[in-house]
């Protein structure tokens, strides 16, 4: 469904990914697991646009997408949720959800999703008209998914859903996040919690400053003595 | 229905205002110096909507609309002094090529954020009020003599068609997406919202209104200067907007109009104007720090209408 195809990006000098590439296919959740700076965050960014790869391409359903500016990549499926969240904080969790939705057209789609995001996430429910900017961290975590799943999309890019939350609402994110798989979106998943990820992600990919350096399916990334090394925690 | 009704009483309410207005300067009640004051009003509302569109609905920190004010004012002398077009003609010309000088210099600059933009805008303005220094066909530096075409009615006309344009366009669709920009803009990008496009739409139609405003000071004082538009004036209407509350239209309104009334009274004292008008300004925002309706509407603070409903 995606394929990133031996990119580069550079800030500046930088040289933030050096020769990536991956593979998403239809109904997986992957996930892309690193430490700060590893390009993580650098990667989804490009995916959706908001950075040009120098070389190398993207595929997203055999059309060629890097380059493209990023209302044509979310029109075409790929919703992409920034690290932090940043959810629109003088709007009200309704007005969030709507905008999320800005480049569709058909209002009773965009009614139906209103309900099924209120569905997943019923907390948001509680709170249609409060100012997003005075919701708590998971919340507003909550509000920054629902948003991207208004634009229903194909491939939900979450970047770092568990920061700074605490552990019994990364569970619940976590949930969240296989329920949204099970009704059929894709999901590509960075994370620096590798536990959470890896459990309940189908593959995933290693990176360290800027390169792929292991990758394989979640059980053998688990059992890996180097990324338990890593990331989690002892041998 | 609901909308169409706020809408009628709207309308009636801004015909009310303008019927006493008139009754009352055909009477005699109101003489030349004070009908002198209500048409600066009007130019400064215009101005401080204008800015407000740029600075407090997509949150683009612009401190050059002074430069756009001009390029209104000159080329609305230009179309009367020099071609005799007739003087609403004239309004539109300044308005088109003032706009088109947004788009001009919005087009390179709205690349840039926060402390950059602002210095790229205030660059573009000096050039543009340096361009006219320079040009002798409008007079230079000595300035350029214009007859006196507008009055109450034209600056009134302009006040409601400029707040009629940019409160719909807050409302609409694409409003909702300069908003968004002004919120967080790497998030706008990131729901496909065309965030550049966008910066430039408002850009372009606040420098429009700008110029409306520019047409209509031109042809009110005689003789336009290229000095008047200096960064002084984009700080003047730079001060109506933050003291107004950003991203309030009616609070760029109430900052607009009574800022004009501290001006004029001060007119009275003139050793001490200077040290009050600053003061008033400090003290409005050591109590109002968001300015006086923060980003609330005036429509909001009474409970009439919607939240963040069309205002007139």
């Amino acid at each position: 469904m995606l394929k990133v195809d031996n990119i580069d990006v550079f800030y500046g000098n930088i040289h933030a990914l050096k020769n990536v590439s991956l593979e998403v296919n239809e109904g997986e959740i992957v996930t892309l697991i690193g430490a700060n700076g590893a390009g993580k965050s650098t990667l989804l960014k490009t995916i959706s646009g908001l950075l040009k790869p120098k070389n190398g391409n993207i595929f997203y359903e055999t059309k060629q997408i890097d380059g493209k500016p990023a209302q044509t990549i979310v029109k075409g499926g790929i919703s992409h949720v920034p690290e932090g969240r940043r959810v629109f904080a003088n709007m009200s969790v309704e007005e969030n959800l709507e905008l999320g939705a800005y480049l569709r057209k058909d209002r009773d789609g965009i009614k139906k999703d209103f309900e099924n995001v209120f569905d997943l996430f019923p907390r948001l429910n509680e709170r249609r008209k409060q100012l997003s900017g005075t919701l708590s961290g998971g919340e507003q975590q909550m509000l920054a998914m629902g948003r991207a799943l208004m634009a229903k999309p194909k491939l939900l890019l979450l970047d770092e859903p568990s920061m700074g939350l605490a552990p019994l609402i990364v569970k619940q994110i976590f949930e969240i996040i296989r329920m949204v798989n099970s009704q059929g979106t894709t999901v590509l998943l960075v994370e620096q919690n590798a536990n959470m990820a890896l459990s309940v992600a189908n593959r995933a990919y290693v990176i360290e400053t800027g390169k792929i350096v292991l990758s394989g399916t979640a059980k053998e990334l688990q059992e890996s003595d180097k990324v338990k090394e890593a990331y989690l925690g002892g041998v | 229905m609901k909308k169409s009704k706020a809408f009628l009483s709207y309308s009636i309410l801004a015909l009310v205002i303008y019927a006493a207005v008139q009754v009352m300067i055909s009477s005699g009640m109101i003489d030349a110096y004070y009908q002198n004051m209500l048409v600066t009003m009007c130019i400064n509302i215009m101005l401080a909507v204008s800015l407000h569109i740029v600075i407090g609905i997509t949150g683009q920190f612009s401190i050059g609309h002074a430069g756009f004010m001009a390029v209104g004012a000159y080329f609305s002398a230009i179309a009367t002094m020099k071609f005799g077009l007739p003087f609403p003609v004239a309004i539109l010309i300044g308005a088109v090529v003032a706009g088109l000088a947004g788009l001009l210099v919005g087009v390179p600059s709205l690349r840039l954020k926060g402390d950059y933009l602002a210095i790229a805008t205030l660059g573009f303005a000096e050039i543009i009020r340096i361009v006219f220094v320079n040009v002798e066909f409008v007079g230079g530096a000595a300035g350029m003599v214009v007859n006196q075409m507008s009055n109450w009615t034209y600056a009134y006309v302009g006040v409601i068609l400029t707040i009629l344009v940019i409160a719909n366009f807050t409302n609409s669709r694409h409003g909702r997406g300069c908003i968004s920009i002004r919120e967080d803009e790497i998030a706008a990008d990131a729901m496909g919202i065309n965030t550049t496009y966008y910066k430039v739409v408002a850009f372009t139609i606040g420098s429009a209104f700008a110029g409306v405003a520019g047409a209509i000071y031109a042809h009110n004082f005689f003789i336009i200067q290229p000095t008047t538009f200096g960064f002084l004036k984009s700080f003047d209407i730079l001060i109506l907007v933050v003291l107004g509350g950003l991203g309030s239209l009616s609070g760029s309104v109430i900052a607009a109009v009574f800022l004009t009334f501290v001006t004029t009274y001060l007119a009275n004292f003139p050793e001490t104007r200077m040290i009050i008008y600053s003061l008033v300004l400090i003290i409005v925002m050591l109590y109002r720090p968001t300015g006086l309706l923060g980003t609330k509407e005036i429509t909001s603070v009474f409970k009439f209408g919607k939240r963040g409903g069309s205002s007139a």
